[in-house]
């Protein structure tokens, strides 16, 4: 009962970061309880190429579950089985990463196990064997300090925000095709169509380009765009609440307390004054900087690095010179 | 079509928040219907209209002042609310359990939610709630139309969009996408007053997912102004790669 389990997602067969990350907590805390880190990842045939990078971040067991139709997200399928495997092991810990399909899952596979949740979790540690969990609660302006009753103890942990360690020592991987029967499904999905240009989810990108309303107007975003496409990849665009209710950029961008929260490892928060509700929601990012034309804007009071100015001067400058560097690496 | 939208009382997301031992502390606080439980109630009221026929039914698990924002959904156009008093804590599966109690018997044909309540961001009772029913529940809604006897759901996901179908009877969670709320009008606010608002004690769920004790988030350390205009770009970019290897 000292083992922990991770799910490790995987996205067109390749294993993520956030799935890396998950599998990395697991081997953390599986080291601290004095078990071992399993892993269970589903997908399509031919899956099992790509697990076993798994191991090279902690993982000792890996379970490939592989099944035509558990080739896409469906909760259907992948609720049942990741539970029919918890309950098949004896694990202390189940962790899933907090991307959208965890969090569709997670809270169904917990309903299944009749155990808690403990749902985009910042921290988790073994403090006299027993674990200790914190996650922000109103989105970030206060941090709750959890224990829970049940094992395995459930939880889902934010992207960006947990080390990955790299292992010397390679995982067994372990390929089985899971009892489903997809006939039976109540959920069908009929269609996927991807983001213009590919564009990144702002919940999981490593590097945010936020707007607010001293953009001026939804036309000039082609200057944080110059910017996003200078960074390089795991760059998404963000925006305040602001400019979303003016329809200037579309709900899925927002970031604060009615959107989401985000935690990248360098948040740009370009002609955003800086409300409550949208400090709350991304003052976990490791690096902030702020560009804004009222230097008594609350936002420079988070930044870590401020430049006062107007941003239609700065934008441009900033994109070209971020894309020397980046051409000069 | 008969609709049951699950809506939580929350503090004004504009709140200042200042904690008190596990929770915080509520003088002077605003509380109001969740933002994102408010789009399941326009989703709500809308597919009460298109199908021409039915009733919207609000449930809410909270104290006894839930029945205020439950008057607010009532006002919208909702035909009834009932509200299970008990505690609420962060446990979301106890949460679930009180609600699905109530809702074993239900034949509506839509269960709502809004993807998350803005105050503990689990995100986790919709789909607790429809595993439990042994119902089928779609997330992160952005938009649906009822065909006959499913429903065709828009869901947004990382990268893009995912048209979903689902069978009814369903739970869906409802994410703000086209469902802009509505505001109550005058002749709502007064036809809420005689709309039937329920009120009786939730089943009793233990909660095994406790908050011990609430913290300020780590502070962030003062930041510095750079500089002022583009000439400030260089030593910005300098910062970045070396002071906080950012970049």
């Amino acid at each position: 009962m000292s083992d922990v389990l991770a799910f490790a997602e995987q996205r067109a067969g390749q294993i993520g970061s956030a799935a890396r990350e998950a599998v990395s907590t697991a081997a953390r805390l599986a080291g601290q309880l004095g078990g071992s880190a399993h892993v269970i990842t589903l997908g399509g045939p031919g899956l099992f190429e790509s697990a076993g990078v798994l191991g090279e971040v902690g993982a000792a067991l890996i379970s490939v579950g592989e099944h035509e139709a558990l080739l896409e997200y469906n909760p259907e399928g992948y609720a049942q089985v990741i539970a029919d495997h918890v309950r098949a092991g004896d694990f202390a810990a189940v962790i899933l990463p907090a991307t959208t399909v965890g969090k569709d899952v997670a809270p169904r596979v917990a309903a299944m196990l009749d155990v808690p949740l403990a749902s985009d979790v910042t921290s988790i540690d073994v403090d006299d064997g027993v674990l200790s969990i914190t996650k922000p609660v109103y989105s970030g302006k206060a941090f709750a300090h959890l224990s829970v009753d049940t094992v395995p103890a459930m939880v889902t942990i934010r992207p960006n925000v947990f080390q990955v360690e790299q292992h010397a020592a390679g995982g067994a991987v372990s390929t089985f095709t899971p009892d489903i029967d997809p006939s039976a499904w109540r959920i069908r999905v009929i269609e996927r169509k991807a983001a213009a240009d590919g564009a990144l989810d702002v919940s999981e990108a490593t590097t945010i380009v936020s707007g607010g309303r001293g953009m001026k107007d939804p036309e000039n975003w082609g200057l944080l765009e110059s910017l996003r496409d200078a960074l390089g990849p795991g760059v998404a665009l963000g925006a305040s609440r602001a400019v979303v209710d003016a329809g200037w950029r579309p709900h899925g961008e927002q970031v604060g307390q009615t959107g989401k929260t985000v935690a990248p490892k360098l948040y740009f928060a370009v002609g955003i004054s800086g409300a409550i509700q949208h400090l709350a929601g991304m003052r976990t990012s490791q690096t902030i900087v702020a560009i804004n034309r009222d230097a008594d804007a609350p936002i420079f009071g988070v930044a870590d690095y401020g430049i006062v100015g107007d941003l239609f001067e700065i934008l441009p400058r900033l994109a070209e010179e971020v894309a020397a560097l980046k051409a000069a690496d | 079509m008969n609709v049951t939208v699950c809506v939580k009382r929350v503090p004004d997301t504009e709140t200042r928040v200042r904690i008190d031992g596990t929770g915080i502390e509520t003088t002077g606080v605003k509380f109001i219907v969740s933002p994102y439980d408010e789009f399941a109630v326009e989703a709500a009221l809308r597919t009460k209209e298109a199908a021409g026929d039915g009733a919207v039914s609000l449930l809410s698990l909270g104290d006894a002042s839930t029945a205020e924002p439950l008057r607010a959904g009532l006002a919208m156009g909702a035909d009834s609310a009932l509200l299970l008093t008990a505690d609420v804590g962060l446990d979301g599966l106890a949460t679930a359990k009180a609600l699905a109690n109530e809702l074993q018997g239900s034949d509506d044909a839509l269960i709502l939610f809004g993807v998350k309540a803005a105050d503990d961001d689990q995100q986790q009772v919709g789909p607790m709630v429809a595993t439990l029913l042994n119902r089928p529940c779609v997330t992160g809604v952005a938009s649906f139309e009822v065909q006959g006897d499913r429903a065709v759901c828009h869901r947004e996901v990382e990268g893009g969009v995912e048209v979903i179908e689902v069978d009814l009877p369903a739970v869906l969670t409802i994410t703000k996408g086209e469902y802009e709320p509505r505001f109550a009008s005058l002749k709502g606010i007064m036809a809420a007053k005689r709309k039937p608002l329920e009120e009786k004690e939730a089943t009793s769920v233990p909660e095994r997912l406790r908050v011990d004790r609430l913290s300020e988030p780590p502070a962030r350390a003062a930041g510095r102004i750079v500089g002022e205009g583009p000439d400030a770009v260089p030593e910005l970019l300098r910062l970045l790669r070396e002071e906080a290897n950012a970049l």
